[in-house]
């Protein structure tokens, strides 16, 4: 599997990840051989192989009640922002 | 007997006879560290204050007759378990700043037993690499050689331990990256079974392997701080609700009649020779010990490295897509719109690889792509835990080597991501089977640390620590210490 500029571009633009022009080519390059290297799966026959969803056996994610568990410390939570109003975390206007 | 040479054991024996106080051994370990982690980088964040604040307390709750068996050891935690008021960067510019407002459930556990933090140890940036090279505080160095690098991603906590900068460390592991430094430092390192430890609070990097364990001297060690993080825990809900065995009780099982497994893919895909003889002597000396040997065989094992290297990336891209640069983490500067903050945010925050595995996660999950890829890579896994779960039926421990050569020279393989992830050919099955797996040092090859791993069936820990114990009883490797250290 062969990835162009315009492939990298594509991922990172989902991946939300500001890629810079020196870069571009050395992740074409590397991705590129990535999926060529995770391509030998394909050896594998899993015809009749059930995907593993979790590694135990029996196991399944466990479910909490509904209910509240925690107490109010928004202000402690919101120290590590960059940047906070009224409570509220601050980003760019995103209606116009 | 200087202090840092001894075991924890040993110093948790010191400090109940009153040998010395744990204030003493705070700041011991604390001018150790002033001195030798400038040439190691072992340390992203030193807590002298908490730590004397830590000693102060056991040594209180020691006079008042209240202390358990760690109360007053000093220890060290890989920078990836949140720590209330004291930093957690995760090795990443993205958390440069960042100081969680909750302590990890391991951290809890730890301070509730009267342990002393020492300070927060550098590792591989989100945890991703096998050198410690992709941290933004920079490499950590081999004790042994320190134009080599520890290993990764606990680099920091193997190092700290092996130069006895710390008596012991904590450690996650999501594809060798407790076992792999472990073994290039020439320390003893435990992976518990998948939910064993509790993982809340612990920076996520691939929900389906992660799991927490411990680096130290020795596999007595690793016994006694296992039993001190495990057990379940309501806050993650892949905590696994079962009882906790006395790990340090069931040390002392005898190797007798104990059935070794050795897989033949462990001696294939790369296994230096030198590396490789040093193993199988460890191996003849279980069986003199009382072990007898059986051949097995996982034929899918070669498929693990390609099998982690989509999966991992796939669970990696969706846990980090919260670092979005307004709840916490680096923000850019002067965003245009939401999405420019984003992208900049994300983009000056992380480094190369782990964009580079963020990248390759968004592809393999990404519209078209997921059957051919994710799906097909967790058949795969499914093929490998049943293997592993068949090699059971013959074997009680399987055996093999941790690393397929010793330490490599930092920047041999920065260059080359492929050649990089093979050094996790032998130690990524057991995290895609959920197993528990350690590794135990056994030799030397050309001064450098070389390690024997030993894989157990699920919740086996006490099978290969007792293993890893008769093999430490009758060996004295991992009481070398490098020249530099002792």
């Amino acid at each position: 599997m062969s990835l162009t500029r315009n492939d990298v571009e594509g991922i990172a633009h989902l991946a939300r990840l500001e890629i810079t022009e020196p870069e571009l080519p050395v992740y074409v390059a590397s991705l590129s051989k990535i999926l060529a290297f995770v391509e030998q799966l394909n050896a594998a026959d899993t015809a009749a192989v059930e995907p593993m969803a979790h590694p135990l056996e029996g196991e399944t994610q466990r479910l909490r009640p509904d209910a509240v568990t925690e107490r109010d410390q928004h202000e402690k939570y919101q120290a590590n922002a960059a940047e906070v109003a009224a409570g509220l975390y601050v980003v760019p206007k995103v209606i116009e | 007997m200087t202090l840092h040479t001894r075991s924890v054991a040993e110093l948790a024996a010191g400090l109940a006879a009153k040998q010395f106080s744990a204030v003493e051994l705070a700041q011991h370990y604390l001018a150790r560290i002033e001195a030798g982690n400038p040439a190691l980088n072992a340390f992203v964040t030193i807590s002298a204050e908490r730590a004397l604040a830590d000693a102060r307390r056991a040594d209180a709750a020691r006079a008042a007759g209240r202390a358990g068996p760690l109360t007053g050891v000093p220890l060290a935690h890989k920078d990836i378990f949140c720590t209330d008021g004291i930093r957690t960067t995760c090795g990443s510019k993205m958390l440069d700043t960042f100081v969680a407002p909750y302590d990890a459930t391991v951290a809890e556990r730890l301070q509730v037993a009267g342990t002393v933090l020492l300070g927060k140890t550098n590792m591989d940036e989100f945890a991703m690499g096998s050198s410690n090279e992709t941290s933004y505080y920079g490499a950590v160095k081999n004790p042994w050689n320190l134009r080599k690098v520890p290993g990764g991603s606990s680099g920091g906590s193997a190092a700290a331990v092996a130069a006895r900068l710390a008596p012991v460390a904590t450690g996650t592991d999501t594809g060798g990256s407790i076992r792999q430094p472990a073994a290039l430092v020439g320390i003893s390192g435990l992976k518990p079974t998948y939910g064993r430890v509790s993982r809340y609070g612990m920076v996520a990097f691939a929900s389906s392997l992660d799991q927490a364990g411990i680096l130290a001297p020795s596999a007595e060690d690793c016994a006694i701080l296992l039993g001190a993080i495990a057990g379940f825990d309501p806050r993650d809900s892949t905590s696994v609700d079962r009882p906790v065995p006395d790990y340090l009780a069931e040390l002392r099982a005898p190797l007798k009649g104990v059935r070794l497994g050795l897989l033949k893919e462990f001696l294939e895909g790369g296994l230096e020779a030198a590396t490789g003889a040093l193993v199988q002597a460890a191996i003849a000396e279980l069986q003199s010990l009382g072990a007898t040997l059986v051949d097995v065989s996982c034929p899918s094992l070669p498929l693990s490295v390609p099998a982690y290297y989509v999966v991992a990336p796939a669970e990696c891209s969706s846990n980090l897509s919260r670092f979005d640069g307004i709840r916490f983490g680096h923000r850019c500067k002067q965003p245009r719109d939401l999405l420019d903050l984003y992208r900049r945010s994300r983009g000056e925050g992380f480094g190369a690889e782990v964009k580079r595995r963020i990248m390759t996660g968004t592809y393999v999950l990404s519209a078209g792509y997921y059957d051919a890829y994710y799906l097909k890579a967790q058949k795969v896994r499914s093929l490998i835990s049943a293997e592993f779960k068949q090699a059971f039926t013959r074997a009680d421990v399987l055996v093999g080597p941790t690393a397929p050569t010793p330490a490599f020279d930092i920047g041999a393989k920065v260059d080359d991501p492929i050649t990089m992830y093979l050094n996790d050919i032998y130690t990524i099955g057991a995290n895609l089977a959920g197993l528990p797996a350690m590794s135990v040092p056994c030799g030397f090859v050309d001064d450098l640390p070389v390690g024997l791993q030993l894989v157990g069936p699920h919740f086996g820990e006490s099978r290969i620590l007792a293993a890893a114990h008769a093999y430490q009883l009758a060996t004295d490797f991992h009481r070398r210490l490098p020249a530099s250290c002792a």
